[in-house]
């Protein structure tokens, strides 16, 4: 007898009530939960509103105006240092090249997103190498009429994108290269990438970061000391591209062995393997736990704050320090900000990626 | 072998692109075939030739730039505004040294750190000058490899209560609990200071300061305590920041001051004595808005300070005019207290300890001459 067979009829979806009882009410244990649930988010969710929406305060020239009984969050605090959160420290006057680097990545980005974009691999290379350059030349400037600013004064929003943008840019081909070094039948490559990788899952970012930034120093020719921005750069890429390694080979041994014998069959070549039977497969298996390496790189961006540079969060908690806007909701609607910030790229990259799944798993899909 | 070589290349495009990403906008423009901005600036700073220069000031002027580390933002001392311009008296004080030695109060670049990195930092010459709100303690001047340029402002730690507790002194905070941030010196001298006297207590402690504060703000404490300076600047974060005062009992000296490595006492003296310009350009009565007029004094003691009688900058490889740079672009110590930390500021501090000796403080400079 098939599964379908023992299968009652299918109940029909009423009224209201009784999709309740179907789902929130359907036993004893159900109705615990369900009334635990509510209990919890009765508790929680109508505070949490009060204080960013109702009770908020969202217009006033100076903390007088968050001062008194019962208000909630201090949005004016947001508002005034909105441009140190997006910006940091970038010169007021040159801030229009930020702009254009986030609006040159956001209008490369949105034709990706859609399938029937013409193009991709324009875009691709555009966004992987055309770019960055553009974005390097823009935000550093030293070139004529681009005065330098120094990465010393770049903060916010804007450092946030760019370590979390190239961790990501760099530690995905890293990633693939380690994983397959770590499966090389070579065994010099396969313990060089084993080494890599171990070395680098094995110590915290923190101290990556740390020592990075201010043991380097130490050791190098007084001189040769290369940007502190850049050294967090490179510790933060080479951090992940272990992680992404290891996402990767789990991928790749999911693919079973068959594959690779009817590939080498067919007269493929090792790289031909792997880029056209082997990774097309493997990297289709492990979207959700490359984007989940993404999200993680994303979030510990904020890890740049224990080296003095200040990302989204730093930014934050460093205007709380200024007694002009010191205020007691101050550190509340300060942290409120910087999650609602970090949720949406987060957010959003989760969405890309189970939009990519469903996409490219149309055909095996249930 | 078409797709490999494609891949290949593509790899290397991604590489390149991501290398020239990374890449500081001096090396860019190393490769771009142009030389870095500081490097020509070099021969017109004044002094550089001088060859009395010890090896801190010829980097710094090399640079073109001052680094000084602050901290990643404590109202009053460093904390940037809204505009990102950082201000406060340890901010000031870089200032203050920028300008002696290029005449331009701009010339510095602050470097926000941590209360943990910050002695790795300044060891590793990260940065040139530690102005970041540091207790002078004989461990640190003596086992870190660093001296201290002096006293920028006299600290220590108090209590804050609220003004319904009836509590006028510390005394009387016998069996109370107290919040404060834990792993600090905060905890180690509020042990001693009621174990010394034999008093009973309980401690309450919080990782942040944040959560401290609003713990006492919601009654689970009788009192609050850290240094004086950041009492009020807490205060300020209270719903009725009124309704409390700061018992005028102070339980431990915190000397807070300038740090600069050991073994180039040319730069030490750079940073003691532009802090004594600065204490003795209040004494005199030398602000930023008179220093023109001042220019023109008989006062032999204002003509010394400015530069007109005398070799007083050369001695330690600045210009003449070293201290009419400092107070041009920042003021006095005066100027500097009141504007950062001053009763018409948020914060509103008393001078207190921090009045010069003449006012009935200990701010006393030994005098240029």
């Amino acid at each position: 007898m098939s599964a379908i067979d023992m299968m009652g009829p299918p109940q029909k979806s009423g009224s209201v009530l009784g999709w309740l009882r179907r789902n929130l009410f359907s036993s004893i244990g159900n109705t615990v939960l369900t009334l635990v649930a509510a209990y919890l988010l009765w508790l929680t969710v109508p505070p949490l509103l009060n204080f960013a929406i109702f009770d908020a305060v969202w217009t006033g020239e100076t903390r007088e105006a968050c001062l008194g009984e019962g208000k909630g969050a201090c949005w004016p605090l947001v508002w005034a240092n909105f441009g140190q959160f997006i910006y940091g420290r970038y010169p007021e006057s040159e801030i229009w090249r930020v702009n254009i680097v986030f609006a040159l990545g956001f209008i490369a980005l949105v034709p990706m997103l859609i399938p029937s974009a013409p193009a991709k691999r324009f875009n691709v290379i555009f966004l992987l190498v055309v770019y960055p350059l553009i974005a390097l030349v823009l935000l550093a400037g030293d070139r004529p009429g681009l005065p330098p600013v120094p990465t010393s004064e770049w903060g916010g929003l804007l450092v946030t994108l760019v370590v979390a943008v190239t961790g990501i840019v760099v530690s995905l081909p890293l990633g693939i290269v380690l994983a397959l070094g770590r499966r090389s039948s070579m065994p010099a490559i396969r313990m060089l990438s084993i080494i890599f990788i171990e070395f680098w899952r094995g110590v915290p970012l923190v101290t990556v970061l740390f020592m990075a930034s201010v043991m380097l120093p130490l050791f190098l020719p007084e001189g040769l000391s290369p940007d502190n921005l850049l050294r967090c750069l490179v510790g933060v890429a080479l951090f992940s591209s272990a992680y992404m390694a290891e996402v990767v080979r789990g991928g790749l041994q999911a693919i079973p062995a068959g594959q690779y014998e009817a590939a080498r069959a067919a007269g493929l070549s090792y790289w031909q393997t792997m880029g056209l039977v082997v990774l097309p497969q493997a990297l289709r298996h492990v979207i959700p736990g490359i984007v989940n390496t993404f999200i993680g790189l994303f979030k510990d961006t904020t890890l740049v704050l224990i080296v003095g540079i200040f990302d989204v969060l730093g930014q934050v908690r460093a205007q709380l320090s200024d007694p002009t806007w010191t205020v007691p909701q101050g550190a509340l609607t300060g942290y409120l900000f910087a999650g609602i910030v970090f949720w949406i790229f987060c957010f959003g990259m989760s969405q890309y990626s189970s939009f990519m799944e469903r996409r490219l798993n149309a055909g095996r899909g249930r | 072998m078409r797709n490999p070589v494609a891949a290949l290349l593509l790899g290397i495009l991604i590489g390149v692109g991501g290398l020239y990403f990374v890449l500081p906008y001096d090396a860019a423009a190393v490769l771009a075939g142009r030389g870095t901005a500081p490097a020509t600036a070099v021969e017109t700073e004044p002094g550089a030739e001088r060859t009395g220069a010890g090896e801190t000031l010829r980097r710094v002027m090399r640079r073109g730039f001052l680094q000084c580390g602050v901290s990643q933002g404590l109202a009053g001392f460093s904390s940037p505004d809204e505009r990102g311009r950082w201000s406060g008296i340890d901010v000031d004080y870089c200032r203050a040294i920028a300008a002696a030695i290029f005449g331009d109060g701009e010339k510095v670049r602050f470097r926000p750190l941590s209360a943990k990195d910050r002695f790795t930092a300044l060891q590793s010459g990260e940065v040139d000058i530690l102005s970041r709100n540091t207790t002078w303690t004989m461990s640190r001047d003596t086992q870190l490899g660093f001296d201290f340029a002096g006293v920028i402002y006299y600290d220590g730690q108090a209590f804050m209560v609220r003004k319904s507790s009836g509590i006028t002194k510390a005394e009387q905070l016998a069996g109370a609990t107290i919040c404060t941030q834990t792993g600090t010196t905060t905890e180690l001298n509020l042990a001693d200071y009621f174990r010394g006297r034999g008093l009973d207590y309980r401690v309450l402690s919080f990782e942040k300061n944040d959560e401290a504060i609003s713990a006492y703000d919601q009654g689970r404490c009788d009192g609050y305590t850290t240094d004086a300076s950041g009492l009020y600047a807490e205060r300020l974060k209270m719903q009725h920041p009124a309704d409390n005062i700061v018992l005028p009992e102070i339980i431990s000296k915190e000397p807070l001051g300038p740090v600069i490595r050991q073994g180039d006492p040319q730069w030490a003296d750079i940073a003691r004595w532009t802090l004594s310009a600065l204490l003795n350009a209040e004494e005199l009565g030398i602000t930023s808005e008179n220093i023109e007029e001042m220019r023109e004094s008989e006062n032999p003691l204002v003509r010394r300070l400015l530069g007109a009688e005398g070799s007083y900058g050369a001695s330690v490889g600045l210009r003449p005019d070293w201290v009419i740079d400092i107070v041009r672009a920042v003021g006095n110590y005066g100027e500097i207290f009141e504007r950062n930390v001053g009763v018409d500021t948020p914060l509103g501090i008393e001078r207190g300890l921090n009045a010069l000796w003449t006012d009935g403080g200990v701010m006393y400079a030994p005098p240029i001459r």
